[in-house]
C-alpha cells in the first residue's frame, strides 16, 4: 500500500503528456469540449502532443481542419458563443499572424461589445520558443501581442504540473484564453499528481526562494532562470525565481513582494525585448517598488532580429543561463 | 362551400403574412429616417450606415427564420436586427450610447447583439462575422438542435479570404448556415465591378456550396428562396449561398452626401422603379390583400412606435462611469 502511494506521488509526465492529460480529462467531464486544428487527429499534431485523443474521443471531437487558421479560429469563436467549448490548435505560434482579426476584433470584444450578453469560452493553444533550427517563421514567441488586448487571457506554463492545472482552468474559463506551450519543453519531465487539480489563472508561483535578487521568468525562461540561480548560488548569491504563470491576469502582488524583499530585479522572457513582456513587468516593478530597488531593473528578451536559421546565430538571439547569471552578478555587484 | 372557406382563410393568412412583412419594412425605413435625423442634428454620436433601400432582404430572410435561429449582421445592420425581432426603443438607446440599449451603450450602431432574438451581433469588420455564423451552425449541428445560422454580409466582404475559408469548412462539415450576400453595388465608395472579378455565384460553387440569386427588392422573392435554403439547412443538407441584388439609397454612411462615385440618374432609377416597399405595396393592392387605408394605418402605427422609441432613448440615462471596465471579462 505505501509503495503504491509512493509510485503515485512520483509519477512523472512530460509537459506534452500533461497537456494531453488535461484536455482528455476535460473532454471526459464536459461533452461540449472539442479540439480542432491542423493534423490534430490521427497524427496527434507534429509534436505528438495529442496522440491517442482521436482514438478515445473520435474525429468528431478531435477534428482535423484545412490549413485555414483564420477560418477555423473564427468558427471556434462562433461555436464558443453558442454552447460549445472549443480548443483551437494553432500549430506554430508564428501562425497567429493569420488569426489576429478573429482573436483581437472578434473573440476579445464579443463580451464587452454585447454588454456582457455573449461570451466566448474558448482556448487557443499554440507554441512559442526558438532554438529548434526552424528559422524566422517557425520560431517566434509572440505572446505579448495577445497580452496587449483587453478581453483575452494569456497562459504560459513552465512545468508539466503547471501545464496540466492551468489547461484545465483555461478550458473551464468563460473567456478566450491563449495558452502558450514551449515547443522545446514538450519532452521536459516533471511530477504530476494522479488526482485531479486545477491552478487558478492569475496566480504566480515562486519556483525558487532567494534573498538577493528576483528573477521574474516566463515559460521557456523559467528553466534558464533556475539554471542561472544555481550558478549564482556557487558565488554566494541567493536568487528568487518568480514565475507569473499567466501574463494576464498578472499576479502583481507576488512579483512586487519578491522585489521588495530582494531589492533587485531581472525580467526574462523569450518574446522580443522591445515593447514586450519584460518592459511591462519592469515598468510594474518601477511603479510599485521603486523605493525598494538598489538598482535599475534589468530586462532580457529575444534580440530585435528575425530569428536566424544558422544555429550559432539563432542561439545568440535568446537569453541563456550564462547571460542571466552574468546580469544578476553585475546587479549584485559581485566581481 | 368548404373550398370557399378554405380559400378565404388561406387568402387571409397570406394577407396577414405579407402585411407583417410590410410593417417590418416600413419600421426599418422609418427607423433609418430617424437615425438620419438624429445623426444630422448631431444628437447621435459616431457613425451611421443606413439600410434604406435594402429592407426586403433582411425582412424576406428573417420572416423565414425562427426566433431561436442565429443571425450575424454587419456595420449596416439596423435592418437585420429589427427584422430578427429587436425592439426599436432599445435599438435607439444603443445608438445613442444609453444604458437601456441592447449592449448597455457599449456596442453602438455597429455592434447590436441580442441573444433573445438569436442575434449574435453586428460586426464592423467587413466579413468579420463569417466565422462566427459558421461556428454557430457548427454548434447547432453538434448539439443536435435544428437551428440554422444566417450570415448577412455585403458584396464588399467578397474580397475577404476568411469568407472562403469558412465556406469550405461549412461545406466539408455540412453545416446549417446560409451565406446571404447583399449586393448593394457599392463597396463603401467603390462600385463592386471595380473590385469583384468573375461571377459571384460561381465562387461558392467551387466549394460545393449551392448558390442562387434573387431580386433583393422583392421581399416575396427573397422569402421564397430563403425558405427553401433554410429548410434545406435544417434538414441537414448543408450550407448555401444567396445573392440578393439590391441598392443602397443613401451614402456609405450619413456623412456621404455627394456620392461622386455614382450618378443621380442611377439613384433615381432604383428609388422610382424598384423601391422594395412600393413593390410589395403594389402587389398587396393588386391582389386585393389590402387597401390604401389599411397601409396608411400601418404606417401611422409604426411612425407612432418609432417616435415613442426615439423619445425613450433620448430620455434614457447614459451608463454610469463605473460601467467602463465592466464586462471586459465574463
Amino acid at each position: 500500500m505505501p509503495e503504491t502511494m509512493t509510485v503515485a506521488a512520483q509519477r512523472e509526465l512530460t509537459l506534452g503528456e500533461a497537456v494531453r492529460d488535461a484536455i482528455a480529462e476535460e473532454m471526459r467531464r464536459d461533452p461540449t469540449v472539442f479540439l480542432m486544428g491542423e493534423d490534430v487527429a490521427e497524427a496527434g499534431t507534429p509534436f505528438k502532443v495529442l496522440t491517442g485523443l482521436s482514438g478515445e474521443f473520435g474525429t468528431n471531437r478531435i477534428i482535423d481542419t484545412p490549413i485555414s487558421e483564420a477560418g477555423f479560429t473564427g468558427l471556434g469563436v462562433g461555436a464558443a458563443m453558442t454552447g460549445m467549448r472549443p480548443i483551437v490548435d494553432i500549430m506554430f505560434g508564428d501562425f497567429v499572424g493569420l488569426i489576429m482579426d478573429q482573436m483581437v476584433n472578434q473573440a476579445a470584444k464579443v463580451h464587452y461589445m454585447s454588454g456582457g450578453k455573449w461570451k466566448v469560452p474558448m482556448v487557443l493553444r499554440t507554441t512559442l520558443g526558438a532554438s529548434r533550427r526552424s528559422a524566422a517563421q517557425h520560431s517566434q514567441s509572440l505572446h505579448a501581442w495577445f497580452a496587449h488586448i483587453p478581453g483575452l487571457k494569456v497562459v504560459m506554463p513552465s512545468t508539466p504540473y503547471d501545464a496540466k492545472g492551468l489547461m484545465k482552468s483555461a478550458i473551464r474559463d468563460d473567456n478566450p484564453v491563449v495558452f502558450y506551450e514551449d515547443k522545446m519543453m514538450f519532452r521536459f519531465k516533471g511530477p504530476v499528481p494522479t488526482e485531479e487539480y486545477t491552478i487558478p489563472l492569475g496566480l504566480a508561483d515562486i519556483k525558487r526562494a532567494g534573498d538577493d535578487v528576483t528573477i521574474v521568468a516566463t515559460s521557456s525562461m523559467v528553466q534558464v532562470a533556475l539554471g542561472a540561480a544555481k550558478l549564482l548560488e556557487e558565488i554566494g548569491v541567493s536568487a528568487e525565481v518568480v514565475d507569473p504563470r499567466t501574463l494576464w491576469p498578472l499576479d502583481e502582488q507576488t512579483i512586487i513582494e519578491s522585489v521588495k524583499k530582494t531589492s533587485r530585479a531581472i525580467v526574462v522572457d523569450e518574446g522580443y525585448h522591445h515593447y514586450g513582456v519584460t518592459a511591462e513587468i519592469a515598468a510594474l516593478i518601477a511603479e510599485k517598488a521603486f523605493h525598494y530597488l538598489d538598482g535599475p531593473v534589468k530586462r532580457m528578451g529575444a534580440m530585435h532580429v528575425p530569428i536566424p536559421f544558422s544555429p550559432p546565430l539563432e542561439d545568440a538571439t535568446v537569453p541563456t543561463e550564462k547571460a542571466v547569471f552574468e546580469a544578476a552578478r553585475a546587479l549584485c555587484n559581485r566581481a | 362551400m368548404t373550398t370557399a372557406t378554405q380559400s378565404t382563410q388561406s387568402s387571409s393568412a397570406t394577407a396577414k403574412r405579407w402585411l407583417h412583412a410590410y410593417r417590418q419594412m416600413v419600421a426599418i425605413r422609418l427607423f433609418e429616417e430617424q437615425v438620419n435625423d438624429l445623426y444630422t442634428r448631431a444628437i447621435m454620436p459616431g457613425l451611421a450606415h443606413l439600410y434604406i433601400g435594402e429592407e426586403a432582404v433582411a425582412v424576406g430572410i428573417c420572416e423565414a427564420l425562427r426566433t431561436d435561429d442565429y443571425v450575424t449582421s454587419t456595420h449596416r445592420g439596423h435592418g437585420h436586427c429589427l427584422a430578427k425581432g429587436a425592439a426599436p426603443d432599445r435599438m435607439f438607446a444603443e445608438l445613442l450610447g444609453k444604458e437601456a440599449g441592447y449592449c448597455k451603450g457599449k456596442g453602438g450602431s455597429m455592434h447590436i447583439a441580442d441573444p433573445a432574438t438569436g442575434n449574435l451581433g453586428a460586426n464592423a469588420i467587413v466579413g468579420g462575422s463569417a466565422g462566427i455564423a459558421t461556428g454557430a451552425a457548427f454548434s447547432a449541428k453538434n448539439l443536435g438542435t435544428d437551428r440554422v445560422a444566417v450570415c448577412f454580409f455585403g458584396e464588399g466582404a467578397l474580397g475577404q479570404g476568411v469568407l472562403y475559408e469558412v465556406m469550405n469548412l461549412a461545406s466539408l462539415w455540412k453545416l446549417p448556415v446560409i451565406y446571404v450576400c447583399e449586393n448593394n453595388m457599392y463597396n463603401e465608395y467603390t462600385h463592386f465591378s471595380e473590385t469583384t472579378a468573375g461571377d459571384i455565384l460561381t465562387r461558392p460553387l467551387g466549394f460545393g456550396v449551392p448558390s442562387s440569386a434573387v431580386d433583393g427588392q422583392d421581399v416575396r422573392a427573397v422569402n421564397a428562396e430563403a425558405t427553401k435554403l433554410i429548410e434545406r439547412a435544417r434538414k441537414g443538407e448543408g450550407p448555401s449561398f444567396l445573392l440578393c441584388n439590391t441598392y443602397r439609397y443613401r451614402g456609405h454612411h450619413v456623412g456621404d452626401v455627394n456620392r461622386e462615385y455614382r450618378t443621380k440618374i442611377e439613384e433615381q432609377k432604383w428609388t422610382a422603379d424598384r423601391d422594395p416597399i412600393a413593390v410589395l405595396t403594389n402587389w398587396l393592392l393588386a391582389e386585393k390583400h389590402s387597401d390604401s387605408a389599411q397601409l396608411e394605418e400601418i404606417q401611422k402605427e409604426v411612425r407612432t412606435e418609432i417616435e415613442a422609441a426615439v423619445k425613450f432613448a433620448l430620455d434614457s440615462p447614459y451608463p454610469t462611469l463605473d460601467e467602463v471596465d465592466q464586462d471586459v471579462y465574463a
